[in-house]
């Protein structure tokens, strides 16, 4: 039929947006190159902006034209009044939201964007959070946008209550976005300070200087009053599977961070020696660390307990001989963190070959894992709840994971038969992650034992048969005398291992271990039990040389037995070594 | 008017849904199309009416057709043909019209009582003539309780829009004669993008899902962030939910275990409670406690499956209404020099005896018009030559005009799909959509309300029951709360899933197509147009998509023509052609024009 329309043939189209985009390129390489002799010349006009608003209205990722943009608009402000700069920021704001409908994702429009609003003298922030809305609308992680709304709410003071509001609404579109369910964690201290004075005004940064009481109550009912809310429960109720809700959930319980302080003192009257634990690894050069003993200021040396520490929880240093080694005489030992203005006193009495003070684990609650135990009672309806969840979906791992650590915050040991079984479960659900459970299961293990130790009153750390994988914690272990780790599946005795300053014996039968790094410098160790492990080569031993009173050594089934003249080696190496079982 | 012609491939008399697709499907693979409509609109009982429009609309549907006397038309046939009649009166398809109106004709300051008897007497109608004597009574009852409700609703302090306003703003108006939602992955969906169709309407999501239940409105939480944010459910419904929404996707030897047994015991096995499965039952799958499981599981699918891909429920509604779908077809089919005749009507069609085959047909004014095809509707048809389940049946249907929403939230634009369960044993489960007026189609300050089920009655018995407990009308008790009824009507419209795909005993290039069905869906009208395109024409694609009109040329235009473009499909001679060419192209530049202007205020 004579008349019909043809369609273009796709060869045919193809052809014309070639020559369509040769075009554009010619313009755009010309318009670029007449913005950089311009600049180079430092003209600063009118022709100049427009230019370069032509550009970037195509290629808004074009960073040398934003600067380009920005010196000529500040060398604008100089010359035009108030009204008139007001209005060529306000093109510049419309002229950026254009460019933003190209890359909604653009560094440097956004930049400008802020750039902008700061400079303009008279901004209409209700106007921007809106255009922050629509963003949002069309893509609520646009993590651009998420910063830009975050500046413009600063500068415009939004109510704290107002942008809770707004992650409401937010997260009850989609749920799945970690970005508002951070902000509500980010906005929730904000609304309810951590600190008991009466609440700041909302805009005020609460964490100015940090609260002398770490865990305080204010702050904790008032998140209680969220859990109550039960957003974050209809979210993991919704789709278990998504992380985000799980994440703040667990935040939301998280207890606020431990106060910093010294934990431990030990002296040795026979060693001369001073160990001091922290609450967290700190670097004692230049923390500001003073020995004062008998009120005397003393100049020593810390050390770490192991050179490849340049931070550690635990510090050691020798006291000029001499000082101590009396046994009738009393000394008084303190050592201030002057950083911190904390300071933990010991009394070295009569007669006594060694003294501590310390903040045992059990009082200050350590091993609550990182849940929150203010409210005993909260946490026992959210394990409620959690093992409703669990009873409907039995094989969810971040229903497991959260019941583990519910569990551990109200009663550790208690639950510790169920938080196994759980366990168990867990890295056959998420095999990916065995490894990753096994090692957390090693760590409550050791926390749990070191409940115990506590409990009993004595210095034997005993946690044989337990699949641990891993050792952790060791610095709450440095008055431990006897440890006996047999028939574990550990691999080594990490540097950490060094922290345990007053061990005498230590039992690792039947492990797996390869390494013996963190038997360093052990000044009490007498007795080294390795049975069937998989020490393979001299070196491996060498850590052991710097242990002096080292007098037994059990290597029986280990490989390096089949050494050729171990005996001999072994002698050479470990001479105080009388008691050698190979 | 007319000068056609010589050949038509595809003749179309009246209009509905069905038609307008299949016309626009071979006007699209370049098939002549003649279309012929009695009526004075597009799209017959799919047609949207303004407020004058739909009252117009009551008005001929209650004036007696003078049965025009069968014309002889023996002259204008050849030797070896006959005529088939068709009929002319489409009455039959519309019945039991009932109109009330709950509201004042002028605004309250001015409202004196007598004018509110003369007002009510003049709006509404009393039915069909068939109609039986006892119905118009209690239509007469009607007029006498209205003045004294308008009396008392004159109390609160709201404003009634009076029935002058609703007339004077009647243009603001688009009333679906059918009640349909487009599912989003729904065959009409599917086929308004495939064929570029889809950019001569626009479309809104409807907003949320609705049920009555214990005489209370409840929103029913189906997408995934529907069940986070309901408050109604426990946490432990939401799991629930959540995960029978989840596993009911993939087929399981546990579904197949229960074919053939109600889908009501499936969900009461799966201990899910009453809140759950009244939602699944009613308000997902929208079917009744005694469907059977596979076809239950398969609708909860269906519905599952359009969920999230515009929005938050399964489905969309045009904007203007629904009448606006058959009209884009319409649209489609004149850019591809379908032809568009209205108030012309067929008056039978000549057959050749010997190969039984339709040659040509006769029009209302005694011309012959000669064509390779006959797409007809079935209320054309004498009723003895189609074959139709029996008896015939209807649908109920129930346009309301309301001052609110039945569930006011945030938002007073919400559009709002309602299941309403059997009120009683034997009543009929009724659908309702609530449409605000930023779809444009009812005037700001008034909701459009649609209600449908299958007529049990009349569309009155079957309806007005529902209406009264959910909204606040004359009849209503202590309803304080809920939304005043302003206008309403009732009427009973056939159901066009009752027509047979085949066996009417009709020439064999005469094609019915059926009126609209009670389906909340297109499947049925999409389905019969795609059957007959392909049986008219089974090598051709199915409306393919429409060209960008900036990828266009004609011939001519481009000396360098296509070497591997469209071959021409047909070769006629004739003057004619020269013209139509001319024509076409017209029309093409038009449509550009017109697409370009669209485009430019989207793109505002």
């Amino acid at each position: 039929m004579h008349g019909r329309v043809k369609i273009k043939s796709t060869a045919q189209q193809e052809e014309e947006k070639r020559k369509e985009r040769e075009k554009k390129l010619k313009i755009y390489v010309a318009a670029r190159d007449a913005c950089f002799s311009k600049r180079k010349e430092g003209i600063w006009d009118d022709e100049a902006l427009q230019l370069t608003q032509q550009l970037l209205s195509s290629n808004p990722d074009f960073a040398t034209l934003w600067n380009y943009r920005r010196e000529i608009l500040m060398h604008l402000e100089t010359v035009k009044d108030e009204d008139e700069v007001q209005k060529i920021y306000e093109a510049e704001l419309s002229f950026l939201e254009s460019c933003l409908k190209v890359n909604p994702k653009s560094y440097g429009s956004w930049h400008h964007r802020g750039w902008v609003s700061a400079r303009l003298p008279r901004p209409d922030w209700a106007r921007e959070l809106s255009l922050c809305d629509r963003c949002l609308s069309l893509d609520d992680r646009n993590f651009h946008c998420w910063d830009y709304r975050r500046m413009v709410v600063k500068m415009s003071g939004v109510p704290v209550d107002q942008e809770l509001g707004f992650t409401d609404r937010l997260i009850g579109s989609n749920f799945s976005n970690y970005s508002s369910w951070h902000y509500r964690s980010t906005l929730l201290p904000l609304l309810h300070p951590e600190s008991p004075e009466p609440p700041s005004p909302c805009r005020e940064p609460p964490h100015s200087s940090p609260p002398p009481s770490p865990q305080t109550h204010s702050h904790r009912l008032c998140i209680q009053q969220y859990l109550k809310v039960t957003l974050v429960q209809n979210a993991f109720f919704t789709d278990p599977n998504d992380q985000s809700a799980w994440f703040y959930y667990r935040w939301l319980l998280g207890r606020a961070e431990r106060e910093e302080m010294i934990s431990c003192v030990y002296v040795s009257r026979d060693e001369e020696r001073v160990a001091v634990a922290f609450s967290r690894p700190v670097n004692a050069q230049s923390v500001g660390l003073l020995l004062v003993l008998d009120g005397q200021p003393q100049r020593v040396e810390w050390r770490s307990v192991h050179p490849r520490f340049k931070h550690s929880p635990v510090w050691i240093c020798d006291l000029p001989p001499g000082t101590i080694s009396d046994i009738t005489n009393e000394h008084n030992l303190t050592v201030h963190w002057t950083e911190k203005h904390t300071h933990r006193d010991c009394a070295l009495y009569t007669g006594r070959t060694e003294s501590w003070c310390r903040d045992s684990a059990t009082d200050q609650e350590l091993f609550r894992s990182e849940l929150s135990v203010e409210k005993t009672s909260v946490l026992q309806s959210e394990l409620q709840s959690c093992n409703q969840l669990q009873e409907l979906e039995p094989l969810n791992k971040w229903c497991l994971l959260t019941i583990i650590l519910l569990m551990r915050a109200l009663d550790p040991l208690g639950y510790e038969k169920e938080t196994l079984a759980h366990f168990q479960t867990l890295k056959e659900v998420d095999s990916m992650r065995s490894a990753y459970y096994g090692d957390l299961c090693s760590k409550f293990m050791i926390e749990n034992t070191i409940l115990k130790m506590e409990y009993a009153e004595v210095r034997v750390f005993s946690i044989s048969d337990k699949n641990l994988t891993t050792l952790c914690h060791l610095d709450q272990l440095l008055l431990v005398t006897h440890i006996n780790l047999s028939s574990n599946q550990l691999q080594q005795l990490p540097p950490q291992f060094a922290m345990l300053q007053c061990l005498e014996v230590l039992e690792a039968d039947n492990n797996s271990i390869e390494n013996l790094e963190g038997v360093y410098h052990l000044p009490k160790l007498e007795e080294v039990l390795l049975k069937n492990n998989k020490i393979s080569t001299l070196a491996d031993l060498q850590p052991l040389a710097s242990c002096p009173k080292l007098k037994r050594l059990d290597l029986r089934g280990n490989p390096v037995t089949q050494t050729a003249n171990i005996e001999s080696e072994l002698a050479e190496l470990l001479p105080s070594v009388t008691d050698l079982l190979l | 008017m007319l000068t056609l012609a010589p050949l038509i491939h595809c003749l179309y008399a009246a209009e509905s849904l069905t038609e307008s697709v299949a016309a626009a499907a071979f006007s699209r693979v370049g098939q002549r199309v003649l279309h012929v409509d009695r009526r004075s609109y597009y799209a017959g009982n799919w047609a949207s009416f303004t407020f004058s429009g739909l009252l117009t609309w009551i008005q001929q549907h209650h004036v007696t057709l003078l049965i025009k006397e069968a014309q002889d038309w023996s002259s204008l046939l050849e030797e070896g043909e006959e005529l088939i009649h068709l009929s002319h009166s489409d009455c039959a398809s519309i019945r039991n019209l009932q109109v009330f109106c709950f509201t004042s004709e002028e605004d309250e300051e001015e409202e004196a009582p007598n004018t509110t008897e003369e007002e009510t007497g003049g709006t509404k109608e009393t039915g069909e003539e068939e109609e039986e004597v006892r119905e118009e009574e209690e239509v007469r009852e009607e007029e006498q309780t209205t003045p004294s409700a308008a009396l008392r609703q004159s109390e609160p302090t709201k404003k009634k829009i009076s029935y002058a306003q609703l007339l004077k703003e009647g243009r603001r108006f688009n009333i679906d004669l059918v009640s349909k939602l487009m599912y989003s992955r729904g065959s009409l969906v599917d086929l308004l993008i495939k064929s570029n169709v889809s950019r001569y309407a626009e479309f809104k999501n409807v907003t949320r899902i609705l049920t009555y239940r214990d005489r209370q409105v409840e929103q029913v939480p189906c997408s995934r962030a529907d069940v986070f944010a309901s408050r109604q459910l426990s946490v432990v419904e939401k799991r629930k939910l959540m995960r029978f929404l989840t596993s009911c996707v993939e087929e399981t030897e546990e579904q197949r275990a229960y074919n053939g047994r109600p889908y009501l015991e499936f969900l009461r096995d799966r201990q899910l409670g009453d809140n759950l499965q009244h939602f699944l039952l009613h308000s997902i799958a929208m079917v009744t406690e005694d469907t059977p499981t596979e076809e239950g599981l398969a609708s909860t699918r269906h519905f599952l499956r359009c969920l999230g891909r515009y929005g938050n429920t399964p489905f969309l509604f045009p904007v203007y209404g629904l009448g606006e779908i058959p009209q884009c077809f319409c649209r489609m089919c004149a850019v591809f020099g379908g032809i568009y005749c209205l108030r012309h009507s067929v008056d039978g069609v000549v057959v050749d005896r010997d190969s039984n085959r339709c040659k040509a047909v006769i029009d209302s004014r005694g011309q012959r018009i000669t064509c390779s095809h006959f797409v007809v509707e079935e209320g054309y048809v004498a009723a003895d030559r189609k074959r139709v389940a029996t008896p015939t049946r209807f649908l109920s249907r129930a346009v309301l005009i309301t001052d609110g929403s039945i569930l006011p939230s945030d938002s007073d634009q919400q559009v709002s799909m309602v299941t309403v369960p059997p009120i009683a044993a034997g009543c009929p489960a009724v659908k309702m959509v609530e449409l605000c007026s930023s779809t444009m189609t009812c005037m700001p300050g008034t909701y459009l309300v649609h209600l449908t089920c299958q007529s049990v009655g009349s569309a009155y018995e079957d309806l007005s029951p529902v209406v009264t407990r959910m909204f606040r009308t004359p009849e209503s008790h202590d309803q304080e709360t809920c939304p005043s009824v302003l206008w309403c009507l009732y009427f009973n419209m056939t159901d066009g899933s009752g027509l047979e795909a085949e066996g009417h005993n009709l020439p064999s290039n005469v094609y019915v197509c059926s009126g609209p069905d009670g389906d909340l869906g297109h499947e049925l009208a999409i389905r019969q147009a795609e059957s007959i395109f392909q049986k008219i024409l089974p090598e051709e694609d199915f409306c393919p998509p429409a060209p960008n009109p900036e990828d266009i040329i004609y011939d001519g235009d481009n000396t360098s023509s296509s070497a591997g473009g469209e071959e021409e499909k047909e070769e006629n001679d004739g003057v004619a052609e020269e013209e139509k060419q001319e024509e076409e192209k017209e029309m093409l530049e038009e449509e550009k024009e017109m697409l370009e202007e669209e485009k430019e205020i989207t793109d505002m």
